[in-house]
């Protein structure tokens, strides 16, 4: 999933006519500065820390400002701070507005309902999670007719709008469902949306675009997510790679097969460092660069567990002896391999000639893995 | 009929000149499927693995008398291959496919259930019953015909599973892999009702993962409406807090979606759970010979 920075989460909301504070970008203490001095935001203004995690009122993430001295003083402490692992780039400089009341609104898909869903609670600028069920109302949308007309009053009737306020709400609204299905989004959430006078205001902006969607998406494609370097090459080489605390190397193939093979790990003391589901791949050269990053981790040693079903055993196996030849002999791990599936006699074979037997016992082979790891380390 | 597929079941293959279209269309015919047409807009009059390439899943209908479709083809365009589908008549679609946007993946659901059409998948295993039928892509070398129902979420871990079944001298009725995408055709609850009122199935193992709240739903409707024993495993007992999807997500399931919340639902609805897949087999076994089925 790709998720968006408040800044640009409201350029989207921006597309779809979603009313904004007025406000800008800085990288710099002096831009923050400049933006006021020039009222390109104007005066009183807020300077929020750019991070993709929560809370950052309570961290010291959003400040105010009466000038550009001021805003300026703001964006230095900001900048450069760290938040919840991540260091703080940008900050949005914008306008303080008279905020009247705050609401929390959201699209969503609801998995069980197989739709998505509208979310809203007259309860809004505090975490969601902390609002009481009974203030929160769901309203399932069905993807056919759409978000309806009614839907809409009666979130305007649960949020206590009439009047102008209610009309604003309606495009609003309407705004905010184009944008979860023009955008592919997974969630599109306002907390808190703002009343300020008669009008409605998105303060903060939160958009998570689905990554599946990413082929008519291209305008997403640069934007980096929380990923080390690592996971990154692994993103552009289509490899599901996810790097953790420990020491063994994990290579299966598919999200289910990879999971319970960390659970049967850890129940036998093992601690997994790196898991690298291969998914349904029938490329030896995917393979072989899978290995390859997987070198790169540096485990103590590896436990490859495929079940070959799209993917063949011996096209895993051939993946893994090429690879194997491109590793300096410094950087080799001890492997434990359990191939199983289709091909699995010429997989086997494949392996054994190249030293590596396979263990068909998952029991076995796991304890085996971190035997190994703990021997080499 | 055993669950959804028996010996009428003819298989019209979309996507076929794919590799992996190719590749399974002659695993489903090893299988012993009736693999009768296969569907490639534009390859029509083309023979692969001696079956005959139709333009359109209409034609193949007419033809073939098809009444199920394995759909193989990229996700791009995957929504339009289910929607054709659908409109030739097509009542059982599988969908191999994986990485269909879930928006897209609405409108294929809402839309064939409103047509009568049910879907497996997308990004699954599919359905397969020994020595019967398969839709899907499961390896033909894990099955043995018996009296074992498997209901998965999960792709290869489903494969492992129906092995063990396999290797412990049992066998399997029907074997379901549901897919494990936000947005599914057909859920543990949708497919629990098939094998209760399935006389050749006498146990189901359900196969579940963490995330999401199938599994609660399935412990829910085991309670209420389910008098086979269930032996079940969730994996993923020891993953890592996941990045959340927001709050909104958190509040949709509230409490729920851990694997603990999870194994509590399913014990608590009766369901043996097991705590690794290699327990699955043993448990299995028990429960029947306690049922006096073997």
């Amino acid at each position: 999933m790709v998720k968006l920075a408040e800044w640009r989460g409201k350029e989207v909301f921006r597309k779809y006519g979603i009313p904004l504070p007025r406000g800008r970008v800085a990288r710099s203490a002096e831009e923050a500065e400049s933006l006021t001095r020039k009222g390109e935001v104007p005066l009183p203004c807020v300077v929020k820390a750019q991070v993709l995690a929560g809370g950052r009122g309570k961290g010291g993430a959003v400040r105010f400002a009466n000038s550009p001295e001021e805003a300026r003083a703001a964006a230095a402490a900001i900048l450069g701070l760290s938040f919840k692992d991540e260091t703080v780039k940008e900050v949005l400089v914008e306008e303080k507005l008279p905020i009247a009341k705050e609401f929390y609104l959201s699209v969503a898909l609801d998995r069980a309902l197989r739709l998505p869903i509208l979310i809203v609670s007259a309860r809004g600028g505090v975490e969601i999670e902390s609002v009481d069920d009974g203030q929160i109302v769901r309203q399932p949308i069905d993807p056919f007719p759409g978000l309806s007309g009614y839907q809409k009053r009666r979130t305007a009737e649960v949020l206590g709008l009439v009047g102008g306020a209610a009309k604003a709400l309606d495009r609003l609204l309407d705004g905010l469902w184009r944008l979860f299905t023009a955008e592919d989004a997974e969630l599109v959430e306002i907390n808190p949306l703002a009343i300020v006078g008669d009008a409605l205001v998105a303060l903060d902006a939160k958009v998570i675009i689905e990554d599946d969607a990413a082929f008519r998406h291209p305008e997403y494609a640069e934007i980096r997510d929380d990923r080390t370097p690592l996971e990154e090459i692994a993103r552009e080489k289509e490899i599901a790679f996810v790097q953790l605390d420990g020491n063994i190397g994990v290579i299966a193939n598919g999200a289910g097969l990879t999971m319970a093979t960390l659970d049967v790990l850890k129940e036998f003391g093992g601690s997994p460092g790196v898991f690298l589901d291969l998914g349904g791949t029938d490329d030896p050269k995917k393979v072989t660069e899978a290995f390859l990053l997987m070198a790169q981790a540096k485990p103590k040693a590896v436990f490859l567990n495929i079940f070959g079903g799209v993917t063949r055993c011996d096209t895993v196996a051939n993946g893994l002896v090429a690879a194997m030849g491109q590793v300096s002999p410094s950087d080799r791990f001890p492997i434990v391999a359990r191939i199983r599936g289709n091909n699995e006699k010429e997989g086997i074979d494949i392996l054994r000639a190249a030293g590596v037997t396979s263990n068909p016992s998952l029991k076995e082979s796991a304890q085996a893995a971190v035997a190994l790891a703990k021997e080499s380390s | 009929m055993t669950v959804l597929v028996d010996r009428d079941t003819r298989v019209v293959v979309q996507g076929i000149t794919g590799h992996q279209g190719t590749v399974h269309a002659r695993q489903m015919k090893a299988f012993g499927t009736q693999v009768v047409a296969g569907v490639t807009p534009g390859k029509g009059g083309d023979e692969v693995e001696g079956v005959r390439v139709y333009d359109s899943v209409r034609e193949a209908v007419d033809r073939t008398k098809a009444n199920a479709s394995c759909i193989f083809v990229p996700a791009p365009w995957a929504k339009d291959a289910l929607v054709e589908a659908v409109d030739a008549g097509i009542r059982l679609c599988t969908i191999v496919t994986e990485h269909i946007p879930f928006h897209d993946m609405l409108v294929m659901y809402h839309y064939a259930k409103a047509k009568g059409t049910r879907i497996i998948g997308p990004n699954c295993p599919g359905i397969a019953s020994p020595g019967k039928a398969k839709v899907g892509i499961i390896p033909n070398l894990v099955f043995r015909p018996g009296r074992v129902g498997v209901i998965s979420r999960s792709g290869t871990l489903t494969y492992e599973i129906v092995a063990g079944i396999k290797d412990h001298g049992l066998g399997q009725s029907t074997c379901i892999g549901l897919g494990g995408d936000p947005v599914v055709g057909t859920s543990f609850v949708d497919a629990l009702p098939l094998f209760e009122t399935d006389p050749e199935t006498d146990l189901v193992v359900l196969v579940g993962e963490i995330g999401g709240t199938a599994e609660e739903d399935a412990a829910d409707f085991l309670r209420h409406h389910f008098t086979k024993p269930v032996v079940a495993y969730i994996a993923g007992r020891s993953a890592p807090e996941g990045k959340r999807m927001g709050h909104a997500g958190a509040i949709i399931t509230r409490g729920k979606g851990t694997a603990a919340t999870k194994v509590a639902a399913l014990e608590a609805a009766g369901a043996r759970v097991a705590r690794f897949p290699y327990e699955i087999p043993e448990l299995v076994a028990e429960l029947l010979a306690k049922e006096g089925r073997r």
